[in-house]
């Protein structure tokens, strides 16, 4: 078996064993995965006898003057074209149908797999990356298959097939196939397999150079500020040149290839032709089989140059089809998941325990949590307070289980949030994130996320509480009034309202406002927190804030520093014995501390 | 397309080399068919074989090949050279533009847009046009050379093959204008998934916290089913150009084999000219179909052109007059008389605003979001002109100075961290690279971060990623202080500058800064209220204008705007 075969079938091995788990989403175009080939191959046969009849009407036909033969054989040719037109344009259509169909089964499993991956994997992936890879990834992967089913096996096959047709001609003569082909192999896939690992090193250049524009846009308020625009300048050449340079290395290198090729296949040629020479004086080949012998030759290098840029693609789709199944292969955590659904709290369990929880992310050096000790009772508001990085949003966050707790367990309503069914935990629960997010469509979709068949009447309801309503309804459109792409056309005190009312919707048993009020000017905040106390089913309120003013009124406030608690109690029983509380309080509130330090 | 040749002009010789190689290169590939019938016209039959004019026909054809391949390397690293060549320059001139384009178009335009351009689209245009280029001219070269070759050996079947190929342009033509409209909606369709992918995914957490997950996937197989049936039309559709140009081209071929065959058998040539041409018949028909490719790679290419231009081109900065001021340790003496400023002409901002800062004071800028305090700063560190009026320092007008100079003497820390990919060290020492370590130690703990510095896994150098990732918000706010606190110039801005610190860090910095403020004039906005009770004079704004000007308690007594806003943090419920 010539190299070249080898090598195919140790990269369709190969392939197979890295796409395996991708190529599952080709098994419901099976017909079409077997037909695109298939019919690939037959245009491919057609298009070998080509030489052959050229040969027959030279010799034949020429040698024997006998123009009706000439004819004949040219129809002939025309007929072995329009079968290979049929051939060829069936085959594409059954590759364009299985890859499109092949991306499309992909992508949607890939976004139904995001969908389900726990907070800490949604942070460990990054989401620029997750876009990516629904993206472009998938569009290349896409092409990969559709190359691949045309393809991958017409181009071997024709090779192949150019040297057995030759064989058929005469045995002496094709042995100098075989010495080409094996050449031609050599430096082909020699020069592809010295340029690939290099122009993924230009690729890594090019993301260095696109770094720095980035950088230099995003900080170019700092950077004129502190008039450094003639060092990025001088960053920005450094590795322009570097790049310039690492294009120029490859460029040399993959610009041997095509002059390669053309000597090998004219050399090749002009051997054909001597020991054509040879045979047809000894009588042992005809002038029409040599030509035969010539177009055969020629075909084989259109096919090997069309083979080498298939690889390149397929090389760069596999790399993708690689990243893709790396998110596939993630195992959703939370994957403990109980049946329970909606509960009332057994007389005399607390609405939310935290019992002697502990939390330490996956990869970080330190606990972010440690030994948390909480108990709320229904309809309680509980204010978490603390520093930048001390852990009030985490602690939150265990709530409805977006994190795991390392030690300890989390209780809503006296059972282990690990015992609930995910949905319908989380559906107790309304959540007001930090980040005011918003999706693109009316204001009402926006309020329905988490209940979809709200009425009218919970909408308004909830949009008068979040304070919400005088903006909402003050525009003509009221509810049905668009939200750009994140909100961008609403101020950011607009959206955290809006959040708000969102999570009010679900009519939640437990309300988180994670440091949901920080857009909202105090007195809005003010009113807030007196609409919530005034709701018909007064929810389980956790407020997290820095702001001393938004939880001095919590029932209890629970102040956390570096992960731990320091302080437990109502804002008057902190002021006295919580030196944090204190600190945090008088930093707010400069003149109280000169009043209490008067009144001692 | 000036500006395109004024780029590729400066590599001209390269240029020459690459033309001259190629028009060797396709003469000499032309040049191999011929040849071949000349050595098939040798080998007639059993003894009719000429071996001396044979071998001396194969010798030369070994020449020519060598030689063909030769000057094809040289032309392929010669465009190589230019296209990175013009790529490298482009990219240059652009990055360089952007340094002194005026915050007008930077905030005008998302990075993302002006990132695009630098990378991606001086990219498609070195492809598409410099490769294209050469794509070009050895088409049209081996276009013309076939048909020169072709009349010369025989007429009748050259009109046959000049007849019968424009078919295949028409063909990939017609396609390529039914497929367009299905290549628009295709990209159209991708373009709303992705945004649909960017919206959900982005923000998944907030999907799963609502349980929206199902309905998110729903909406997802919407767009995704269209675009599938989109997709499979383009690509069917497009995919069809191959074969059917393969077609026309094969009967081409059939048609040379007709009347070549005929001409053979009335002798009007010889088996050798028939192999001629039918080779020529073969290579003829490929330059058609790449040229058909090029033209909408031009198209592609030209429209990325004017993009990358009109960035290159786009008006810089107003520039200095020639004898700036160069402002040196300014005394801190700001003024601004009579400005008026917006951005867009329809929508006034500032409108008449005076402000007279004695050096050493500290003014406070406070408001609702939108009324133009960070306006203020942008003014006063000459990143945006006034409309109108003048500011001016120590009795200078800002545009009469270097702007280098100007905000050379200004500190400044905004509310949007940046931080540099680097090490801690470099992005502290920005504004004065020389210092030591001893006084940049001396500045972090100026500015509390000494010690979550030094708890990073390599302190002072430890390499942080472009947007500083590993550090929460408040240690990159902490960072950009510690910037500001190792240069210390004679004027500071502070835009919400403690913002993302938690009240007790914040106390503590203040402290720092009280001190660091001490004789500095400095500028400070911040919507929390207490950090700037102690400032020489708030402003209070309100749509542009200032409404309320003063001390602290001059404003309380007035129970004004600025006393409502104050006393609402004390709001009892």
């Amino acid at each position: 078996m010539p190299p070249i075969s080898v090598l195919t079938q140790s990269r369709v091995a190969e392939r197979g064993k890295i796409l395996k788990k991708l190529l599952v989403y080709l098994s419901d175009y099976k017909k079409e995965t077997v037909l695109a080939p298939l019919f690939k191959m037959l245009e491919a046969s057609f298009e070998l006898l080509i030489p052959l009849v050229v040969q027959q009407i030279v010799d034949v036909g020429i040698a024997g003057g006998d123009r009706g033969y000439v004819i004949r054989m040219c129809l002939v040719m025309v007929a072995l074209g329009i079968i290979g037109l049929v051939c060829a344009i069936t085959a594409q259509y059954f590759s364009a149908k299985a890859a499109v169909g092949f991306a499309a089964g992909l992508r949607h499993s890939l976004f139904a797999h995001m969908q389900f991956l726990s907070y800490s994997q949604v942070d460990r992936i990054g989401t620029s990356t997750m876009v990516t890879r629904m993206t472009s990834d998938i569009n290349q992967l896409q092409n990969g298959v559709n190359l691949v089913l045309r393809l991958f096996l017409r181009s071997p096959f024709i090779v192949l097939g150019a040297m057995i047709m030759a064989f058929t001609v005469d045995v002496k003569a094709a042995l100098i196939f075989v010495l080409v082909i094996p050449l031609l192999s050599v430096v082909v896939f020699g020069v592809m397999l010295i340029t690939i690992p290099l122009y993924k090193k230009v690729q890594s250049g090019l993301d260095r150079v696109l770094g720095i524009t980035r950088g230099n846009l995003t900080g170019v308020r700092v950077i004129r500020a502190f008039r450094k625009e003639e060092e990025e300048i001088q960053q920005f050449e450094e590795e322009n040149e570097k790049l310039t340079h690492m294009q120029m290395f490859v460029g040399k290198i993959s610009a041997v290839m095509n002059p390669f090729t053309y000597v090998i296949v004219n050399g090749g040629l002009v051997a054909l032709l001597w020991v054509g020479a040879l045979r047809v004086e000894g009588n042992l080949l005809t002038q029409g089989a040599v030509m035969a012998l010539v177009n055969y030759m020629s075909q084989i290098l259109v096919e090997l140059i069309k083979l080498a840029n298939l690889i390149i693609t397929v090389n760069k789709a596999v790399a993708c089809g690689n990243r893709v199944e790396a998110i596939l292969e993630m195992e959703p955590e939370n994957q403990t998941v109980g049946q329970i659904g909606a509960t009332q709290p057994a007389d005399g369990a607390y609405a939310v325990e935290f019992d002697h929880i502990s939390l330490m992310y996956p990869g970080a050096g330190d606990e972010s949590l440690s030994d948390i000790d909480l108990r709320v009772k229904k309809g309680e508001t509980v204010g978490i307070i603390g520093g930048t990085g001390s852990g009030k949003s985490s602690l939150v966050n265990l709530i409805p289980r977006f994190y795991e707790v390392t030690k300890g367990t989390v209780r809503v309503n006296g059972i282990p949030v690990e015992n609930y069914d995910q949905q319908k935990l989380r559906g107790l629960i309304g959540v007001v994130p930090q980040k005011a997010v918003l999706f693109q469509g009316t204001i009402r979709d926006n309020l329905r996320m988490g209940k979809e068949d709200a009425s009218e009447e919970e909408l308004k309801r909830a949009l008068e509480i979040s304070q919400a309503a005088e903006f909402v309804f003050s525009r003509p459109e009221g509810l049905d009034g668009m939200v750009s792409q994140g909100g961008k056309n609403l101020s950011g005190g607009q959206r955290q309202r809006l959040t708000i009312a969102r999570a009010l919707v679900r009519e939640p048993e437990i309300l988180i406002l994670d440091d949901s009020a920080s857009a909202l000017d105090y007195a809005t905040d003010a009113a807030l927190r007196r609409a919530i106390k005034n709701m018909k089913n007064i929810p389980t309120v956790f407020i997290v804030s820095q702001r001393t003013s938004s939880l001095m009124h919590a029932d209890k406030i629970l102040v956390l520093e570096d992960g731990e608690a320091v302080g437990l109690g109502t804002h008057e029983e902190l002021l006295v014995d919580c030196s944090v509380y204190q600190e945090i309080y008088y930093s707010q509130y400069p003149d109280k501390r000169s009043r209490q330090e008067v009144q001692a | 397309m000036r500006k395109i040749l004024r780029y590729i002009s400066r590599y001209w010789f390269f240029l020459m080399v690459s033309i001259i190689c190629a028009a060797v290169t396709v003469t000499l590939t032309l040049y191999i068919p011929i040849l071949t019938g000349d050595a098939i016209d040798c080998i007639l039959e059993p003894g009719k074989v000429n071996f001396p004019v044979l071998l001396n026909i194969l010798k030369q054809m070994a020449v020519v090949i060598v030689a063909a391949a030769a000057s094809q390397w040289i032309m392929t690293v010669c465009n190589n050279r230019i296209a990175y060549h013009v790529v490298r320059d482009i990219r240059r001139d652009a990055f360089r533009r952007i340094q002194i384009l005026p915050f007008k178009y930077l905030d005008g335009h998302s990075y993302g847009e002006v990132v695009s351009r630098v990378i991606s689209d001086v990219d498609q245009f070195s492809d598409g046009l410099i490769m294209g280029f050469t794509q070009l001219f050895t088409g049209v070269l081996t276009i013309l050379g076939t048909l020169l070759f072709m009349f010369r050996e025989n007429v009748a079947i050259t009109l046959v093959v000049v007849c019968i190929t424009p078919v295949s342009l028409l063909v990939a033509a017609f396609i390529a204008r039914r497929t367009f409209q299905m290549f628009k909606l295709q990209s159209e369709t991708r373009g709303e998934q992705t945004g649909l992918i960017d919206e959900l995914i982005g923000n998944q957490k907030v999907v799963q916290a609502f349980g929206y997950e199902k309905r998110a996937l729903e909406r997802f197989d919407e767009v995704n089913g269209r675009l599938a049936k989109y997709s499979l039309r383009a690509i069917f559709f497009s995919s069809t150009t191959n074969p059917a140009t393969r077609f026309v081209n094969s009967m081409v071929y059939a048609g040379v084999c007709i009347t070549g065959a005929l001409s053979v058998i009335s002798g009007g040539i010889s088996v050798g000219t028939l192999t001629c041409f039918l080779s020529y018949a073969n290579q003829y028909t490929k330059p058609f179909n790449e040229i058909s490719g090029v033209f909408t790679e031009f198209q592609n290419a030209l429209a990325c052109a004017a993009r990358i231009f009109a960035l290159i081109e786009e008006e810089p900065e107003v520039l200095e007059p020639e004898h700036a001021v160069v402002l040196q340790e300014a005394r801190g003496n700001v003024d601004l008389e009579n400005v008026h400023f917006s951005y867009v002409p329809e929508k006034k901002l500032i409108q008449d605003l005076n402000l007279h800062v004695k050096p050493g004071q500290r003014v406070a800028v406070v408001g609702p979001t939108g009324c133009g305090k960070t306006t203020v700063i942008n003014l006063l560190m000459r990143f945006y002109d006034v409309n109108q009026g003048r500011i001016s320092v120590d009795g200078t007008d800002i545009r009469g100075m270097t702007r280098k100079s100007l905000r050379e003497n200004y500190g400044m820390v905004l509310q949007e961290t940046w931080l540099k990919a680097g090490t801690v060290r470099e992005n502290i020492v920005m504004g004065r690279p020389e210092a030591s370590q001893e006084e940049v130690i001396a500045a972090a703990k100026a500015a509390h971060s000494h010690s979550f510095i030094k708890r990073l896994p390599q302190g002072y150098d430890t390499v942080l990623s472009e947007d500083g990732e590993g550090l929460s918000q408040g240690q990159k706010q902490l960072l950009c202080i510690t910037r500001v606190m190792l240069c210390l110039p004679s004027m500071l801005i502070l835009d919400e500058a403690t913002s993302s610190i938690d009240t007790r860090t914040e106390l503590q910095i203040q402290q720092a800064f009280s001190r660091m403020m001490q004789g500095r004039t400095s500028f400070i906005i911040a919507h929390r209220l207490s950090t700037i009770v102690d400032a020489d004079v708030i402003l209070v704004m309100k749509d542009g204008n200032i409404i309320e000007q003063g001390r602290h308690e001059e404003l309380l007594a007035k129970k004004g705007f600025y006393a409502n806003l104050y006393n609402s943090q004390f709001a009892e419920i």
